[in-house]
């Protein structure tokens, strides 16, 4: 592998002192360019062999039934097993419901925090730094700690619950519930970030906007509504890309909290992807890695188009 | 910000009533579960197993924290090391690569700026295919060991560090770079001596933003590190939550202790992690 992505690297050094780049004519010394397209070398090297080999192989070996040692092509079998059978199919489903759930909340949470946190009220740097840790709050401690407050009986949520006489559901337990509960945690320890981003995006805005609008008459939520909201595309962008890259590829925070269980009710493609890896179906599931990489280059590629030339419009 | 100051005394009330909302909400919704860790982590096992948020009958911090660090053969120690290591060496390998490379693209126009440009955002995109991933590893004879890991983190987390870079190396001028060849400095040292030391605020955010990542990194040590002598951090949660699940006392004081290295990291570098994380570095 290292044998193959040097020799392709070399011919693209070697490619340089023929491009039309006046600095850069072959005379010994002198007039070489100060940047040298070897400083590309040590960054290729890791990422052609450790990232770009891997995901163009995986378009073969998902065609493949695989045990690591020897491969046998079998066409689009995996596919149609990934289809067919609902519970693999299912993870497909699942893996949008929170993708969109996760994306959403932050991004209206976000934007609505933000705005109360760059409003004028006390203690609003504490305030801050307490929405945003639990961004430094590692999946698995975020998901062992909320599966217990999570429990059905003895969980701290529906014991507070009890308390008003609700009877709580359980969250993790009931197969209707898992994947919006995990969602739910997920938002919990993410939100922070799309807070942050918007914060930024708040303070830039230049207070005159502010002030000609109150002349204008304009109250708060009209000010907000027509000044704060439209102003806030670039951020709202940044933060639906993010969420969704995180959300379609989520794993730790799922498998943590349910294994995609009960049954296979909050399965995702990433949870699915590591269970037929651990039964030894590395083709199939190779192949759920080729249908998560479809599903983001799908969605995020066109969105990440779509949102960043919409801002240029304006 | 946005609401109105006609009248100073309605103003005044909602900085003081809005403050104390927020402060409720956020206690209720963000302090109480990590109250509750540290309340947990300080209980007996069964104190613990009765999972209330109540105050402990009997104090039993340091004892839980003794029994965590010697279970399972001191498997917490290995832990730290290892993933102590992963994080330092993935992270400076990741600041010095993605320095370079970013800085390159910068400065230099080449018919291969495109490609580089998509392959870098391609980075930030594509999930990374995990079983063929594991057989390139196995080709290399690097699968199921650290530096095959701190590669991973390093290829997986180069495509954010190259934008930072690519993106404050725009605000270095050229005329720098053009004293210093006049001056007759090569490449390397144009590099190492005039440009890297000005890169040090943004490498200071790329270490403390990557470092929270890599550190918190579940997934990739899953797959390619997995058994005992491998174990970080994180996995050792993870095998933790099969095996004391009648202890929830020990589990908690994992929790907490590998937490705590992220407080100490948010309370000295906070306004660079607030940096990095919300540079929307996604734009390119």
């Amino acid at each position: 592998m290292t044998m193959t992505t040097t020799t392709s690297q070399t011919g693209s050094a070697s490619a340089w002192p023929a491009e039309p780049e006046p600095t850069a004519r072959k005379r010994r010394g002198k007039k070489r360019s100060p940047y040298p397209m070897w400083f590309y070398l040590p960054a290729a090297i890791i990422y052609i062999g450790l990232f770009v080999v891997p995901t163009f192989t995986s378009f073969y070996f998902s065609l493949t039934r695989w045990t690591i040692f020897d491969s046998e092509f079998v066409g689009l079998e995996n596919f149609q097993t990934f289809f067919s059978e609902p519970f693999l199919f299912q993870s497909l489903i699942h893996t949008l419901i929170y993708a969109a759930i996760t994306s959403g909340l932050k991004v209206v949470l976000g934007l609505l925090i933000g705005v109360f946190l760059s409003s004028q009220i006390i203690a609003r740097g504490y305030l801050r730094s307490v929405v945003f840790f639990p961004v430094l709050v590692s999946a698995v401690g975020v998901g062992v700690t909320f599966s217990v407050l999570m429990d059905p009986f003895d969980g701290l949520i529906n014991k507070s619950l009890a308390v008003f006489g609700i009877e709580g559901p359980g969250w993790l337990t009931d197969p209707n519930l898992a994947l919006y509960s995990v969602a739910f945690v997920d938002v919990w320890s993410g939100v922070g970030i799309a807070t942050l981003i918007y914060i930024a995006g708040i303070v830039a805005i230049p207070q005159e906007y502010f002030e000609a609008a109150k002349v204008d008459g304009a109250n708060a939520v009209k000010s907000f509504w027509n000044i704060t909201l439209p102003l806030m595309r670039p951020a709202t962008t940044t933060v639906i890309i993010l969420s969704l890259i995180g959300g379609l590829r989520s794993f730790a925070l799922i498998w943590t909290m349910t294994n995609g269980g009960p049954g296979f009710s909050s399965d995702v493609l990433a949870s699915m992807v590591y269970k037929q890896y651990q039964a030894g179906f590395y083709g199939l599931s190779t192949a759920g890695n080729v249908v998560l990489f479809v599903l983001v280059a799908v969605i995020v590629v066109p969105l990440f188009w779509f949102l960043n030339r919409k801002e240029v419009d304006q | 910000m946005t609401t109105a100051t006609s009248t100073p005394k309605l103003n005044r009330t909602y900085k003081w009533a809005g403050g104390l909302a927020g402060i409720v909400v956020t206690t209720v919704v963000f302090i109480v579960p990590f109250i509750f860790i540290v309340l947990t982590a300080s209980k007996t096992g069964q104190e613990a197993s009765l999972l209330e948020f109540s105050w402990p009958t009997e104090w039993r911090f340091f004892e839980n924290l003794v029994e965590v660090v010697q279970a399972r053969d001191y498997i917490l120690v290995t832990a730290f090391i290892n993933s102590t290591i992963l994080t330092v060496g993935s992270v400076t390998l990741m600041v010095v690569v993605s320095a370079l490379v970013g800085y390159v693209l910068q400065r230099r126009r080449s018919r291969w700026n495109g490609l580089i440009s998509f392959l870098v955002l391609a980075g930030l995109i594509v999930p990374p295919a995990v079983v063929p991933t594991i057989w390139v590893m196995q080709g290399l004879g690097i699968y199921k060991t650290l530096h095959g890991l701190i590669l991973i983190e390093v290829a997986f987390g180069m495509a954010f560090c190259i934008l930072m870079f690519r993106a404050f190396v725009a605000t270095i001028p050229r005329e720098l770079d053009e004293a210093a060849i006049m001056d007759g400095a090569g490449p390397i040292r144009l590099f190492f001596k005039v440009i890297f030391p000005l890169l040090r605020s943004v490498i200071v955010t790329v270490v403390v933003v990557q470092s929270v990542f890599v550190f918190n990194d579940f997934q990739n040590p899953l797959y390619f590190l997995p058994g005992d002598k491998g174990a970080t951090v994180q996995t050792t949660l993870y095998a933790f939550q099969g095996q004391f699940s009648t202890s929830w006392n020990l589990l908690f004081m994992d929790i907490l202790l590998i937490t705590l290295p992220m407080l100490l990291m948010y309370i000295f570098f906070n306004r660079q992690i607030v940096a990095g994380m919300t540079s929307g570095a996604v734009k390119g």
